[in-house]
């Protein structure tokens, strides 16, 4: 045996169940969307009809959204903790990261008893607080399951950083500021992308936690999922799904291309 | 400039004394260079001088006529070439040169003037479109360099500037790591553990040893007049004549030497090439080393103190192995030196 057949010997499994679970239902999912009984009209439609547009934009904006709190949240809350030692730490970050163990639903319901009608806030404040059946508490929930995701990474990175290159910008004269713009962030920007990119493909899919709040809002998967179940409209479901995926694929693509400049020189 | 440290030490918080109370100065335009085995507080030195580290209460650093004691690093205006040169690997050889520059906020010809200028003195002009990583360690030394000299900072401080590279390249840096110094015509301070490096570059040698400094002085001074055991065995591995000493004689294991002075209550020293292969010497032993180096061999002999002690020997007629020999001190290149216990 060469070691070229080897290879692709051992290559095999991995192409059955690409072919299987991957490419075939792809397919198939592609042509229910083309066989319904408006055929290739049925993404016309999506960008025609308000319903399905603005929910997809919304669905964008609050990955969006949640994809650069949770950068902006745990690279602080990473380099701090990767930098300090203190009693207590581990404990922190074990909370932390606390959100990967739950399902969606979970977390929603979380926000439902921070920001719901009988939530904490909204009995410990005057006014009538309620936000967690909107986009705000959507984001929220969002957020906090992002977190722990970006998290990690980026104090894997933090903990890689060298030292003397602050130092160096700093006898330079940079002050504090400058050293996280100039050294700090291209020497994390690679992780920054990998796990930013990983929250922004996670909340563009989340389905547990706006199935618990959308009550007043859509997304996308909550869309997908009552086209399907409720209407029967196997065709949009599928479109729909589709559209979800190319825009997803197409966003990283960007995000990956417009950082492989900073990446690259970052070597 | 001229720098004036006082009283200046750095305790950590677990209680270890880097750096005791210190006092330094350094005058305009003089190159020091601070010598000493790891952990003896060069490199924590370099960094209270640099504002990287903070002195304990009481000490005191000036640069002229200025208190920069509380200055936080980034406006003491000082240039640090780092042991591992820490260059920022997002930017191009230009772009690393001119940061300190751009950090002043200086229009861009200007940037640009002086950039092209400290390349062309470091020899760098090939390089300068470069990226840092696509640089050898010899050149990423130099641009570290010009880095530093860029801004036109008061003082340069460079940590241990020539470890990071190999043994043959080192030496070739060395000297030219010498003459760019000069050329610079700065106060600089360089931090080594290599007594040859800190020979070969600094105007004047500070050794360190456990925190605090021993002596200073010239090369010259340092290798001919130690003022402690330390410093003679530590600069130019001066030898220790473990013996009796009896008013101006000196007993071995392996003979008698004459003392140049009285060594009551002092220890002998003694160096490789003040030791000579002598059949008529007064001390024996037998060889149990020779290394070919080129211009000489270097002979070591056991069995005239309790350790091995090494000749220099120029001639061609090198002792064998095992081969017994006699060996000959002058009086006068004896060093003595204090001993330990009384110090």
């Amino acid at each position: 045996m060469t070691n070229k057949t080897f290879v692709l010997t051992c290559l095999t499994p991995l192409l059955i169940f690409s072919l299987a679970f991957l490419a075939f239902p792809l397919v198939r999912l592609f042509l229910s969307s083309v066989e319904g009984d408006s055929g290739w009209a049925v993404y016309l439609d999506i960008i025609r009809k308000p319903r399905y547009l603005n929910t997809l934009v919304l669905t964008v904006l609050v990955s969006l959204a949640t994809t650069f709190a949770a950068l902006a949240v745990s690279t602080t809350a990473g380099m701090f903790l990767s930098r300090n030692k203190f009693r207590g730490r581990n404990i922190l970050l074990s909370i932390l990261t606390l959100p990967l163990a739950f399902p969606g639903v979970v977390i929603g319901f979380l926000i439902i008893l921070l920001g719901g009608r009988q939530g904490l806030i909204n009995q410990i404040t005057p006014g009538h607080v309620v936000f967690a059946y909107s986009v705000i508490g959507l984001f929220l929930g969002y957020l906090y399951f992002s977190i722990p995701r970006v998290l990690l990474t980026v104090m894997a990175a933090a903990e890689k950083l060298d030292p003397a290159l602050e130092e160096a910008a700093r006898t330079l004269g940079a002050n504090p500021l400058r050293v996280v713009i100039d050294v700090i962030l291209p020497g994390l920007m690679p992780s920054l992308i990998a796990s930013g990119a990983i929250a922004f493909a996670t909340a563009m899919g989340a389905f547990g936690t706006a199935f618990t709040l959308a009550t007043n809002i859509d997304v996308i998967p909550m869309v997908i999922y009552t086209e399907f179940t409720l209407s029967a409209n196997i065709a949009m479901a599928a479109a729909l799904s589709i559209v979800l995926g190319v825009v997803t694929w197409i966003l990283l693509l960007i995000a990956r291309s417009l950082s492989g400049t900073t990446v690259a020189a970052g070597g | 400039m001229t720098l004036n440290l006082t009283n200046t030490a750095k305790t950590y918080g677990d209680g270890t004394k880097a750096l005791l109370p210190t006092s330094l100065n350094v005058d305009t335009g003089e190159i020091v260079s601070l010598l000493g085995p790891s952990g003896c507080g060069k490199t924590t030195l370099l960094r209270i001088i640099a504002g990287l580290e903070t002195p304990d209460l009481g000490g005191k650093i000036w640069f002229d006529s200025d208190d920069v004691t509380d200055l936080p690093v980034e406006r003491r205006q000082v240039g640090m070439v780092f042991q591992s040169y820490a260059l920022f690997p997002n930017m191009s050889v230009r772009a690393n040169i001119g940061y300190g520059l751009k950090m002043q906020k200086l229009p861009k010809s200007d940037i640009e003037a002086r950039v092209s200028e400290v390349l062309e003195m470091c020899q760098l002009n090939d390089y300068s479109q470069r990226a840092v990583t696509a640089l050898s360690g010899g050149q990423r030394q130099r641009v570290a360099l010009a880095r530093a000299i860029a801004p036109r900072p008061r003082l340069l401080l460079l940590d241990e500037p020539l470890s990071a590279l190999d043994a043959a390249l080192r030496e070739t840096l060395r000297d030219e790591l010498a003459i760019l110094l000069r050329k610079f015509n700065i106060t600089a301070i360089f931090v080594t553990h290599d007594q040859n490096e800190a020979m070969a570059i600094a105007d004047r040698v500070a050794v360190m040893s456990e925190g605090e400094i021993v002596q200073s002085g010239t090369p010259e001074e340092l290798y001919r007049n130690p003022n402690s055991t330390f410093v003679a065995g530590f600069v130019g591995s001066a030898m220790h004549l473990a013996g009796k000493i009896n008013g101006s004689k000196l007993t071995l294991v392996g003979g008698e030497l004459l003392l140049p002075s009285d060594g009551t209550g002092c220890e002998a020293f003694v160096r490789a090439e003040n030791i000579q292969i002598n059949k008529n010497g007064p001390l024996s032993g037998f060889v149990d080393a020779v290394t070919f180096l080129g211009t000489h061999y270097r002979v070591g002999v056991s069995g005239v103190v309790s350790e091995t002690i090494t000749s220099i020997f120029s001639g061609t007629k090198v002792p064998k192995l095992g081969e017994k020999v006699r060996l000959s001190v002058e009086p006068q290149s004896i060093l003595l030196l204090p001993s330990k216990a009384q110090k």
